[in-house]
């Protein structure tokens, strides 16, 4: 750090000093692990090369498990984006005053990962060259092009429910002169922090915080109606849409629960990160892994009291077949761990909350992969040779730069934006505590010398 | 309008691939590797299934070819994005190499596993190269293809007789593995057309559709094979 920008940083209130801080301030572990991140991306670059170079058959992929890895981080990517703009926008809309501090990185979370997913299917296309046919030959009957229009709503909608609440740091940013003015005099878009700019602002905020809820919801509904509008046993269910929307929001807690913890520690927030926030989002965890029992209860006992013979045999294959390792480690992932960890409240510790969220994004992750590979690998016409699925390198590498490129971006994000909101918690501090016991007052029988002055 | 159909005789099929092989030369599919075939990659438009019934000794085998059965109400064309796979007005399920952008989403849909992905750029033993069909065009990689029903024969049918000036008799358009089996087990021709032997033959007691119960109304029809044969 530079001397002046340390006097500067130094002469700001305590919330901006601490907050502000990454911004100017980056250890040599931050570049070292940085460093690596880029080199696992550059080398999953290099394996999509090689794949659009050769074919696809640089893949595990055959006939009939036409689909593997890229479609799986495909839904568990774009499950996780469910993280911030959901999350934070229920936490809003309901008025829970905790989500202060953790609104901001949830919300990063959802628009960085988002495009992280979006481009999995491309990566899967034989023809990543002809993309744009998606949009010159668009055909509305299929799954697909939902998707595709659903995913560029919800992309641009939670990256203005991203910039907008930013508003307000950026111009504190800006004032203060700690970092690139020009960029962040852009960015604050003559912002100054008036009333009537402050009250436009939050006017804003409380429409978007609306608006993006259903189109959450929507996005990753056509995710699982793409599974689901097929004939395939297994995936023409009509729990799919709800299902994989659960899941979705199940695995955003777990991410951002991990995310918390990180920052937490690298960045010194255990002021703004308390145990009270993992403790209530160790209980939004615990709440989903309840109802992801009861869904996938729902989905699994309708197939086997069913008994039809084509579903039978994906079935049997994920319980006690060729799948039951991914399938009863999914159970563990999703259910056992986070249950048993999050149903006492001295396990919903930070330590805890990491353990139960890490199960629950490998939990999650297993999930897609069992929703994808035995339905793929059990085709309804049984006389198909029963397949095989194995990803290749190719694919492992891919799936690696992918999280690797996310953890890379979001670590760079954090140098460039505050990663707690800062004017929000300067609002909860100077208005809200207020606000809060005049609400409560509110609910409540109005005092009896009251109703006497009458 | 012509609704062009198939009728496949299961007591006349003798298992021995001479429709999978003329489906291939006449089609220009590629031939992969062994170990390519071996990981699930090997394309036919025209396959003989085989399945063996019974306990050893006493086993049956049985031959069942399966080329796209052409649905009334393909599940593949409603799912692709960029309406690559199209049904057209005879009832032809076919595939527009040039658009499609390899997503195998239709492959996934299909009931019957006939959509065929091309892994990797088509390859041909040296020999057959310079006898391409040059009616049929040739796949890119990354792409999906399939059994058309030999439609490029049906075109080329068409200006025949309107050459000579006729109608089209059902001589006149039939696919190459119908042409090429042995037994006279494949039969084609206008589901709808009294004068074609397929309109007759689907009326057969013996007559079946496969999946019937998924609505996919399928134009492919087999005969089951009689009993204690």
């Amino acid at each position: 750090m530079r001397p002046e920008v340390a006097t500067k940083l130094a002469a700001l209130p305590v919330d901006e000093r601490r907050l502000l801080r990454p911004l100017v301030d980056t250890s040599r572990t931050f570049y070292l692990i940085a460093g690596t991140m880029g080199l696992i991306v550059l080398w999953g670059i290099t394996a999509y090369v090689l794949q659009v170079v050769y074919g696809l058959g640089r893949t595990g992929l055959n006939r009939p498990e036409y689909w593997g890895i890229y479609i799986i981080d495909f839904v568990f990517f774009i499950g996780i984006s469910h993280a911030g703009t959901l999350i934070s926008a229920i936490l809003r809309v309901s008025k829970a005053e905790w989500r202060r501090a953790i609104t901001r990185s949830a919300e990063f979370i959802t628009v960085l990962v988002l495009g992280f997913g979006a481009i999995q299917p491309i990566i899967d296309l034989g023809r990543p060259d002809r993309l744009l046919n998606v949009i010159f030959n668009a055909q509305f009957r299929s799954p697909l092009l939902w998707d595709v229009m659903s995913i560029g709503l919800y992309m641009t909608a939670s990256t203005i429910y991203l910039y907008i609440p930013m508003i307000p740091d950026l111009a504190i940013i800006r004032d203060a002169g700690i970092k690139a003015p020009r960029f962040y005099r852009f960015l604050a878009a003559g912002y100054r922090d008036t009333p009537q700019q402050r009250a436009t602002l939050e006017r804003i905020i409380g429409v978007l915080a609306i608006v993006v809820i259903p189109i959450a919801v929507s996005v990753h509904t056509i995710i699982g109606w793409i599974f689901a509008m097929t004939l395939r046993p297994m995936w023409h269910s009509t729990i799919f849409g709800p299902y994989f929307v659960m899941g979705a929001i199940y695995s955003g807690i777990a991410a951002i629960l991990i995310a918390m913890v990180i920052l937490r520690r690298v960045y010194r927030l255990e002021e703004y990160f308390k145990p009270i926030h993992f403790d209530y989002m160790g209980r939004l965890l615990l709440l989903f892994s309840l109802l992801w029992f009861y869904f996938t209860f729902a989905e699994y006992l309708t197939a086997f009291y069913g008994g039809e013979p084509s579903e039978m045999r994906t079935f049997w294959a994920k319980l006690s077949g060729p799948f039951a390792v991914p399938f009863w480690a999914m159970v563990l992932g999703c259910f056992v761990i986070p249950l048993s960890l999050m149903c006492r409240g001295s396990t919903r510790t930070p330590k805890g909350t990491l353990i139960a969220g890490i199960a629950v994004v490998i939990g999650m992750w297993l999930e897609r992969f069992n929703i994808v590979v035995p339905t793929s690998v059990n085709p309804r016409w049984d006389m198909e040779s029963v397949a095989h699925y194995f990803p290749s390198w190719v694919e492992l590498s891919i799936m690696a730069a992918t999280f690797a490129g996310f953890v890379l971006v979001y670590m760079v994000a954090t140098k460039f934006f505050p990663i707690v909101s800062i004017w929000e918690i300067k609002e909860g501090k100077e208005q809200s505590v207020r606000e809060v016991a005049d609400r409560v007052a509110g609910y409540l029988p109005s005092e009896p010398s009251l109703e006497a002055a009458d | 309008m012509p609704r062009w159909g198939m009728v496949i005789d299961l007591d006349r099929c003798t298992g021995c691939g001479a429709c999978e092989t003329a489906c291939k030369s006449e089609n220009n599919v590629a031939t992969v590797s062994s170990d390519q075939a071996d990981l699930g990659r090997a394309t036919a438009w025209m396959r003989v299934m085989t399945e063996v019934e019974g306990e050893f000794p006493n086993t049956t085998m049985r031959f069942m070819p399966r080329p796209c059965m052409h649905c009334d109400n393909p599940p593949c064309v409603k799912v692709c994005p960029v309406a690559a796979t199209y049904i057209n007005d005879e009832g032809i399920v076919g595939q527009i190499y040039p658009r499609c952008i390899g997503c195998r989403y239709c492959a996934n849909a299909c009931p019957y596993t006939v959509k065929y992905f091309n892994w990797f750029a088509p390859e041909w033993p040296e020999s057959e190269r310079a006898h391409l069909n040059p009616d049929v065009s040739v796949r890119p990689k990354g792409v999906i293809e399939k059994c058309t029903f030999c439609h490029h024969r049906l075109q080329k049918a068409r200006e025949d007789a309107r050459a000579e000036g006729r109608e089209l008799r059902e001589a006149d358009y039939q696919p190459a593995c119908v042409d090429a089996c042995p037994t006279g087990a494949i039969v084609f021709g206008d589901l709808d057309d009294p004068q074609h032997r397929v309109a007759e033959l689907k009326h057969d007691a013996r007559a079946m559709r496969l999946m019937e119960d998924l609505g996919t109304e399928p134009k492919v029809y087999y005969l089951t094979p009689r009993a204690g044969t």
